[in-house]
């Protein structure tokens, strides 16, 4: 099996200048390995330092220590040292991220936030924009919303936009944190079986769920986040 | 581990420690970075931070006290801009670059029409056809959301966004591979703010420009912006991509800016 996301001994650790320079650690010695088209779920509590992990693989928080090896363009490249440019370049074309938030662009149309991955990843315009529809009636978001910009959207249905944007690109890896946190069941159900498609496909994907029931149908194994408990 | 190389590998523009001084006042310390094709990089900092100063260094206006600019010219070579000759420096402020600047009325001319505010920079260029620079103009005011009827009418008749959008305008008429930005979004009501934001990012994205935005607004920075400087009395404090610096800032003051923040 090819091992797409390999971490070791990663450590993270805030340092609150503001507050006296109280030292806050996060997570010390995470270390786990994810292979193509497998979803590693991520357990433990709130608080546990979860979402700082992804963030960590995302390059959105910066690594103390220890290495984020990914594999990108065929090559393992360490995230936790790479400069910004290889970073957003990884972020093109390798590791996606679908956060429980939408950070709407104001004025963009849901069809147009959800078809931009494609778009940079190079597709023509009209079947980026076709793919997007699709997916976003496959997410029951009505086809009158779409040329209306999210950020007046409902909470579920901005999430569904960010799910849509995260799951229409073709990126080899996805960091899913909370993907189901505000649906239904009928969506959460969807998700479920986007999921399902992307693993067979050989996405490898770290997950955050808090639904056993959906933790079940989609994790073929669970990291426990509390072992990498940092020492206060 | 293998460096992966991107799409762009030779460097657009590059800063060798650039300092500069007033007397014993060190307005700008000892500042290097590279900007790479398509790369929008901000600049943040308060008043008095050196920001200006260092973006006005970057645009061969301001000669350094120390250290260098180097700019990749069309051919693929890298040049010295204090060792360029002056039909070079024209050939980079009239078409290669673009610069923005904070007050509209300062990149542009007030009392002339908006069409011919945005056809100058190409008759600068050579062009002569009065059919094709008038109509090259309208398409670009419909580009920035101008009505075109409003192509003779002067921008001293237009509002502060309208201005600002025909700045833009005028300035990306050449097709320039660099954008200077000063605190672009700076005089305007937040309304117009986000308006204008969202058309300089998709032009950004569009046209595969790179920019050097200054700005002391993070929001701009980070909606704009593929990297960050944070600069704080002449010198960069910290630096990385614009997403890390923000949601995981290290030095104290970095923090402090974040912090100030007024939630929406």
């Amino acid at each position: 099996m090819t091992v797409m996301l390999n971490v070791e001994n990663a450590r993270k650790t805030f340092t609150m200048h503001l507050q006296g320079g109280i030292l806050l650690p996060v997570v010390q010695g995470v270390s786990f390995q994810v292979t193509a088209g497998e979803c590693v779920v991520l357990s433990g509590p709130s608080g546990a330092g979860k979402s700082s992990i992804l963030k960590m693989i995302f390059g959105n928080y910066r690594c103390d220590g220890g290495r984020i090896s990914v594999r990108h363009q065929g090559e393992m490249i360490d995230v936790a040292g790479a400069e910004p440019r290889l970073v957003l370049n990884a972020r093109r074309q390798t590791i996606g991220y679908v956060s429980q938030f939408l950070r709407a662009v104001p004025r963009v149309a849901a069809l147009d936030v959800v078809a931009e991955p494609l778009l940079m990843a190079g597709v023509a315009r009209d079947e980026a924009r076709a793919r997007a529809g699709a997916l976003l009636g496959r997410l029951n978001i009505p086809e009158r919303l779409w040329s209306l910009p999210p950020s007046t959207f409902s909470g579920g249905e901005q999430q569904r936009v960010n799910i849509a944007r995260g799951f229409i690109s073709e990126l080899p890896i996805l960091l899913l944190d909370e993907p189901t946190a505000s649906l239904d069941a009928a969506n959460r159900a969807v998700v479920v079986d986007l999921i399902a498609a992307k693993k067979q496909a050989g996405v490898a994907m770290i997950a955050i769920v808090h639904d056993d029931d959906i933790r079940a149908q989609i994790a073929d194994r669970t990291v426990d986040v509390t072992t990498f408990a940092a020492a206060a | 581990m293998v460096e992966v190389t991107g799409a762009s590998d030779q460097p657009l523009l590059v800063a060798e420690g650039l300092t500069k001084s007033y007397g014993r006042l060190a307005a700008c310390r000892d500042v290097s970075f590279v900007l790479y094709p398509g790369e929008v990089l901000a600049i943040v900092g308060e008043s008095g931070s050196g920001k200006s100063t260092l973006l006005q260094m970057l645009s061969a206006q301001l000669a350094p006290s120390g250290g260098r600019v180097s700019y990749r010219m069309r051919d693929g070579v890298l040049r010295d801009l204090a060792e360029l000759g002056e039909a070079e420096r024209r050939f980079l402020f009239r078409t290669d670059w673009g610069y923005v600047h904070q007050d509209p009325a300062q990149g542009l001319r007030m009392a002339v029409s908006a069409g011919a505010n945005v056809g100058e920079r190409l008759m600068a260029v050579g062009w002569n056809n009065y059919g094709r620079i008038r109509q090259t103009a309208s398409s670009w005011l419909e580009r920035v959301e101008i009505d075109v009827a409003r192509i003779d009418d002067a921008p001293r008749t237009y509002s502060g966004g309208m201005r600002q959008r025909l700045q833009i305008a005028r300035n990306l008429v050449t097709e320039p591979r660099l954008v200077f930005m000063d605190e672009p979004t700076g005089g305007l009501d937040v309304s117009v703010q986000a308006r204008l934001l969202d058309l300089m990012r998709s032009l950004v994205n569009e046209l595969g420009l790179a920019a050097i935005v200054v700005t002391h607004d993070l929001a701009v920075a980070r909606l704009l912006s593929h990297r960050v400087m944070v600069m704080k009395e002449g010198r960069v404090i910290e630096t990385g991509l614009t997403d890390q610096v923000l949601d995981d800032p290290r030095e104290p003051y970095t923090q402090l800016l974040v912090s100030s923040i007024l939630p929406a």
